[in-house]
């Protein structure tokens, strides 16, 4: 499950992590109450920016023509004028598509006067099954391009997981990023805080990009966490109630969240040929097994070991929920599962939905005799295929025709 | 000969009252697998079905009846500590069924149980399969939930992340007269107790097994680091099939492993570090047996 920058920012600092000043809204004048308190506060500069769970977000472009997700202001009245801009505007970054993403919130925070930036990040070393932290000196770009065009900068630290993060390892890695001076013991102190939020929160990923030096009107500098992205491990939520709380389904597809309210695992893509399975890998191989036959998946969608009637209803209304599917295919390989289950399944839903897409099934395994016999006798003109293969090429076929 | 379990080992079911695991627990026992004891703390004295007895703990139940295998059926927030117990009890393998364990629960197990005598399989897996010799292979070591009759005694080792792409792998063997010596389901989460290689390395010092499939998925390394050794120590056919070719970066496919992150763990680049090792590709999932009968 993925977090917003202001929801992120906050577990952060419950454990410990510095974050710039600032509150998230949901309305302009909102925005301006927050960031007239941070003017009178006596900062110089307020920054602006959408929450939605995309990257690229200051260079995105909204559909109106308005340029930009992040803005820094010199005034509240400035602040109020772009969150208005912005508020219920729909944005397109290089992540979001075509379609874009609405925004409906803002984060309001204190524009620091930033000195350095570095890059910083937990996350599961799945080769050592260990945690691992990810630093490098070249903060606030892109961290994949670094690591093509210059992964030496990036300082690499795997965690004894019984031990957790050692205070001298965070200061081998403060001085690594090249911190001196008192420096050391709080870049040491905060990416100790880091560690011990991706761990206490059991994030998949913390990110800090950019990890800053900022300076104060007095001349201090201290390190904070200027933007942050966190994505927690969904099957950990039963003991974070307060974060599963965090989650906004705005930002997830329409159909996928209707899919997991029937325990389907679906996922939609571009193409036309819409596809049922049983299993996740199995899901997986006939989506590659229709691209192997010249057509393009409409989507992902595993109904899991013991598919009911009602899911597999559920499922087909799903599907014909995406305007670009042509045709369809049922592949299922009925292990204890019962193949003429799967089969009176699909006659009721294609009965129930009215389905008028061509529509190939693939059953094999447990009972196929009786479920081929049932799909025969349905009276629905649905069409049989005995291997992958051959389904995987006859409903590309039926797609294009 | 076989791997990992064989007819006659004597297995455990640790959450054998729960709907799932009991179903599953009576399949087995009517393949003939020598199921012996059954854990479910509190319930101690009870019997499964009448048979198998049930403990409140997997040492006493392991003491009482010599089962040297579990089967972990129990629900996912309690999974890692019935792992730690069944592997502080001396069992030989501990084979997780439970999907949704939170990784960090695995990453601590991964790292207590270093150096311990046991073997983890899974977790998130479909179990482990040495077929028999009788009806529809029945009288073999069923740990799990595969479907048993579509096994066939023999002497291919089957190695996968997916259970139903392990169903279509075995079924496709059976189907073709090649039996199988075992099948293991390593899972799909991204902490696994066992990868790719710790299980093709034990088939390849197997003399009863002849040739190997191996199925992979998009999301981590674990089939490249398979084939860097099969390609320098194996000595046995292996084919191999990778799902996931048009899988889009940064989704997670089903799977809590399957996902292309940072522009690691992409279908292409275990395919060409498979094809590199000399493993035979298959293309499409429809020809993982025939990709192995070629090089046999």
């Amino acid at each position: 499950m993925n977090l917003h920058e202001y929801q992120a920012k906050q577990l952060l600092a419950r454990h410990g992590v510095e974050v710039p000043g600032g509150q998230p809204c949901t309305t302009a004048d909102e925005a301006r109450a927050i960031a007239e308190d941070l003017f009178a506060k006596g900062q110089e500069m307020v920054v602006l920016k959408i929450q939605i769970h995309s990257g690229g977000r200051g260079k995105g472009v909204f559909k109106d023509g308005f340029k930009g997700g992040v803005h820094l202001c010199k005034s509240a009245d400035d602040v109020h004028e772009k969150a208005k801009a912005m508020l219920g505007n729909t944005i397109v970054t290089k992540q979001t598509g075509e379609a874009g993403r609405q925004v409906h919130t803002l984060l309001v925070a204190s524009g620091e006067k930033i000195v350095d930036e570095f890059y910083l990040a937990v996350l599961l070393d799945r080769e050592t099954s260990r945690p691992l932290i990810m630093a490098s000196r070249e903060g606030g770009v892109d961290i994949e391009e670094v690591a093509e065009t210059n992964p030496d900068a990036i300082v690499k630290l795997q965690v004894d997981p019984l031990l957790g993060l050692r205070p001298y390892q965070g200061r081998n890695l403060a001085s690594a990023l090249g911190l001196d001076g008192k420096l050391i013991h709080s870049g040491a102190k905060l990416i100790s805080s880091v560690y011990k939020t991706w761990w206490e929160c059991d994030a998949s990923m913390v990110e800090i990009n950019p990890l800053c030096i900022i300076e104060s009107p007095d001349g201090s500098q201290k390190i904070a966490a200027v933007d942050a992205k966190i994505s927690i491990d969904g099957n950990a939520l039963h003991r974070h109630k307060d974060i599963a709380e965090m989650r906004d389904l705005n930002e997830e597809a329409k159909l996928e969240v209707e899919a997991s309210k029937f325990g389907l695992n679906y996922i939609k893509l571009d193409g036309s040929v819409a596809c049922l399975v049983n299993g996740a890998g199995l899901a997986m191989a006939t989506m590659d097994a229709i691209k192997h036959y010249g057509g393009d998946p409409a989507n992902f969608l595993d109904v899991g070991g013991s598919a009911s009637t009602e899911q597999v209803t559920a499922a087909f209304r799903i599907i014909l929920k995406d305007p670009n599917v042509k045709a369809i295919l049922v592949n299922i390989f009925g292990g204890i599962m019962n193949c003429n289950t799967i089969a009176e399944g699909v006659v009721a839903a294609v009965k129930e939905t009215r389905l008028t897409l061509p529509l190939v099934v693939r059953l094999e395994g447990n009972n196929v005799e009786t479920g081929d016999s049932t799909l025969a006798n349905s009276g629905l003109s649905l069409i049989t295929a005995d291997s992958m293969a051959e389904a995987a090429k006859k409903v590309v076929a039926e797609a294009a025709a | 000969m076989a791997i990992l379990v064989k007819p006659d080992t004597k297995v455990l079911v640790q959450g054998i009252t729960g709907s799932f695991g009991g179903r599953h627990t009576q399949l087995s026992l009517e393949y003939g697998t020598q199921v012996v004891a059954g854990v479910t703390p509190g319930k101690a004295g009870q019997k499964f079905e009448d048979t198998v007895p049930i403990f409140d703990g997997v040492a006493e139940a392991a003491r009482e009846t010599g089962a040297t295998a579990s089967a972990i059926f129990v629900p996912p927030p309690f999974a890692a500590d019935a792992i730690l117990e069944a592997v502080d009890a001396g069992l030989e393998l501990v084979v997780a069924i439970t999907e949704g364990i939170p990784v960090r629960d695995m990453i601590e197990v991964r790292a207590a149980i270093q150096g311990s005598a046991t073997r983890l399989i899974g977790p998130n897996c479909p179990g482990v399969v040495t077929p028999g010799t009788g009806k529809d292979s029945h009288g073999g070591c069923r740990i799990g939930i595969a479907p048993g009759y579509i096994h066939k005694s023999g002497d291919i080792g089957v190695v996968s992340r997916s259970g139903t792409l392990t169903y279509e792998a075995v079924w496709q063997l059976t189907c073709n007269g090649l039996g199988q010596s075992t099948c293991v389901g390593i899972g799909g989460d991204p902490v696994p107790g066992s990868t790719h290689l710790d299980i093709i390395k034990l088939f390849n010092d197997d003399p009863g097994t002849r040739g190997i499939i191996m199925i992979g998925e998009i999301g981590g390394s674990a089939e490249e680091e398979a084939a860097a050794w099969i390609k320098e120590n194996c000595s046995k056919p292996v084919a191999g099939f990778i799902a996931g070719t048009t899988a889009p970066p940064g989704r997670r496919m089903g799977h809590a492993g399957a996902i292309i992150s940072g522009g690691k763990g992409t279908a292409e680049a275990k395919i060409a570090a498979m094809e590199a090792a000399g493993i035979s590709i298959a293309e499409i999932p429809s020809q993982m047996a025939e990709a192995l009968i070629k090089i046999l």
